[in-house]
């Protein structure tokens, strides 16, 4: 009887009146600044870049700028940024083409069927990977990678490339080892990760009613994985994808090191080539005057702008094609 | 326990009559279904999860063209029997199951035998509809069969004509066979997912609890369709419905703590119980 007059004394205890009103504004308000912030931040961000890159757009025109092909800080001053928008295109819709397949089945293989303890090395291998700084990545790249490609792929092609259809060289481009294919293969490795990671938790959300229905119906398990997982589960797959993408178009520091950075058409397969991020890298520090400095900022709006299209298409695409709950009951 | 050694003699009974077996491939063969022959027969079946025993000692024949029953509390493990009875238990890491499942004399846990061609004859329903969401209608009709690499475009179409109009889903479905599978409510996921597993035309159709999350309406087209379904095929199916039990089964096995407490025809069991725990759970005073 004691006891439950404590008991009832302690849930009837008010707390103070000033604590509940008050912690629940001051509550509202720090989460609601905090959450807003981050707009305030995209915005500001946005406008850094279009007021120091005006200067340029005012010079050539929004569309002029984009379609200019001329990068020219050294003579003539004309800054066109459609050879490092042509670059960031190539480079990143090769690389994720290369990844795509790769990574589902390095999700597969961890997901379906390696053995649970394998299944986890090689996961955390691959964030592993996805955790290793670009300029690293830049670094073996560099010395290792590069190098190698040089001698067993890109010499060979070119020999015979060179004896057999001379015409082609120019589109070929100079072997060195240094250039957009080597890039775009660098950036492949960079972005399986990030695929890999997102198709993997999407595989595992399938949920077991479905293989079970496809393992029902006499389905192998590579059939499972085709007719009820890998369809169920292609929401987050192509997540992944975009992720990816959003990740090679804006990867900078090891394609800077690995493209060879020629800031002109024509480009070729095998020679240099540049990208948005890599000529704001690599020309930000040496601007010659406040043209060349403001067109490398409206450079940066542009993949700004980009990324964000990217971003918005991807989370159109996700949402549209995610199935979500499952069945209907 | 007795019901169960009065069991074995029935079963050793039919087993020495070497000719039964015979028999049912010959009508099988001419399509004469619905006699009292063995389809399924359990031996000893044990299934167990780690040092947990799921199903205990099981013996117990399934008939050709009847309804089995399968009923008993929740947990008695007649998910874990019927799911025994086309190697869905391969599929979970930790599950051993022992004992034989003999599919017309062929022992389905046999080394030999190839686990995708016994879920082919031996089809399933789940207690949730799983139609796949990603695929039409249509598709999910004859995911089975392109899975075996049957393109012909008409035959496909003949076979989800007829698998859906057995199912009872036809009229409903055939202006929008191209819609998604899941456009559709709960009652014709599932009947949609019953179309699915008949397309394959299995020899034996297992239905976990198809109509525990359906609406009353949904479920009595369902029980339609098994008591139609079952001159064709063997259906066994577990219910937590002992109504719905009543009306569609044949046969009735009650299963307690993953022990086969008795096995009958189901208007004896129901009328008149043998053992004394299986008359508690009908009456209602447990499960």
């Amino acid at each position: 009887m004691h006891q439950a007059q404590t008991n009832t004394d302690i849930i009837k205890k008010p707390l103070p009146i000033i604590y509940r009103w008050l912690g629940d504004k001051i509550f509202l308000t720090v989460v609601f600044i905090l959450g807003l912030s981050i707009i305030f931040l995209a915005f500001s961000m946005a406008w850094v870049l279009y007021s120091e890159g005006r200067l340029a757009i005012n010079e050539f025109g929004v569309i002029g700028f984009l379609k200019g092909s001329v990068w020219d800080p050294g003579v003539r001053m004309v800054f066109g940024a459609l050879p490092f928008i042509f670059g960031t295109f190539i480079t990143s819709v090769v690389a994720l083409a290369i990844a795509f397949l790769p990574a589902i089945a390095i999700a597969v293989v961890i997901a379906e069927y390696a053995p649970k303890w394998i299944g986890n090395i090689i996961e955390n291998f691959v964030h592993l990977i996805a955790a290793i700084p670009s300029v690293v990545v830049g670094i073996w790249g560099i010395f290792v990678f590069a190098p190698w490609m040089r001698e067993t792929v890109y010499m060979p092609i070119f020999t015979f490339t060179a004896n057999n259809y001379p015409s082609l060289l120019p589109v070929l481009g100079n072997p060195m080892g240094y250039g957009m294919t080597t890039a775009t293969i660098i950036l492949a490795l960079m972005i399986i990760p990030f695929t890999t990671a997102l198709t993997r938790d999407a595989i595992s959300q399938v949920p077991k009613e479905q293989r079970e229905a496809a393992w029902a119906l006499g389905a192998t398990k590579w059939e499972v994985i085709r007719m009820a997982v890998l369809p169920y589960a292609r929401g987050g797959i192509l997540a992944g994808a975009m992720l990816s993408f959003g990740r090679a178009i804006g990867e900078t520091m090891a394609v800077a090191m690995l493209i060879g950075n020629k800031n002109t058409f024509p480009f070729s397969i095998l020679g240099p080539a540049a990208t948005m991020p890599s000529v704001i890298i690599n020309e930000f520090r040496e601007a010659v005057g406040n043209l060349h400095l403001s067109s490398l900022m409206a450079i940066g709006l542009a993949l700004f702008v980009i990324s964000l299209i990217v971003n918005l298409i991807a989370a159109y695409i996700t949402r549209k094609l995610s199935i979500t709950g499952g069945q209907v009951v | 326990m007795f019901v169960n050694s009065n069991f074995k003699k029935k079963k050793t009974k039919l087993s020495e009559n070497g000719t039964s077996q015979q028999q049912s491939m010959n009508m099988k063969e001419k399509g004469l279904y619905g006699s009292s022959m063995i389809r399924i027969e359990t031996k000893n079946l044990y299934v167990k999860y780690g040092t947990t025993i799921g199903v205990n000692n099981v013996s117990v024949p399934i008939y050709n063209g009847n309804v089995t029953a399968l009923v008993g509390p929740s947990g008695c493990g007649k998910t874990t029997f019927l799911r025994a009875l086309n190697r869905m238990h391969d599929l979970s890491r930790d599950a051993v199951v022992t004992g034989k499942v003999l599919l017309d004399d062929l022992n389905i846990y046999d080394p030999k035998v190839n686990p995708v061609s016994i879920r082919r004859k031996i089809g399933m329903v789940f207690q949730k509809p799983t139609p796949f969401p990603t695929m039409s209608i249509f598709d999910n009709v004859v995911a089975g069969l392109k899975l075996v690499g049957i393109k012909d475009k008409k035959f496909l179409n003949e076979v989800c004509e007829k698998a859906l109009i057995q199912a009872a889903l036809f009229d409903e479905v055939k202006d929008r066979l191209n819609n998604p599978g899941g456009s559709l409510s709960g009652g014709q996921q599932q009947r949609l997912s019953i179309a699915r597993a008949l397309a394959i035309e299995p020899e034996v159709l297992l239905m976990d609890e198809p109509t525990s999350s359906l609406d009353p309406k949904s479920t009595l087209k369902i029980e339609d369709l098994m008591v139609e379904l079952k001159k064709n095929y063997s259906i066994v199916i577990v219910t937590h419905n002992l109504a719905q039990a009543g009306r569609i089964s044949d046969y009735s096995i009650f299963m307690y703590l993953g022990d086969m407490i008795e096995f009958g025809k189901t208007k004896d069991m129901f009328q008149n119980p043998k053992d004394k725990r299986t008359e508690e759970y009908l009456t209602g005073k447990f499960g």
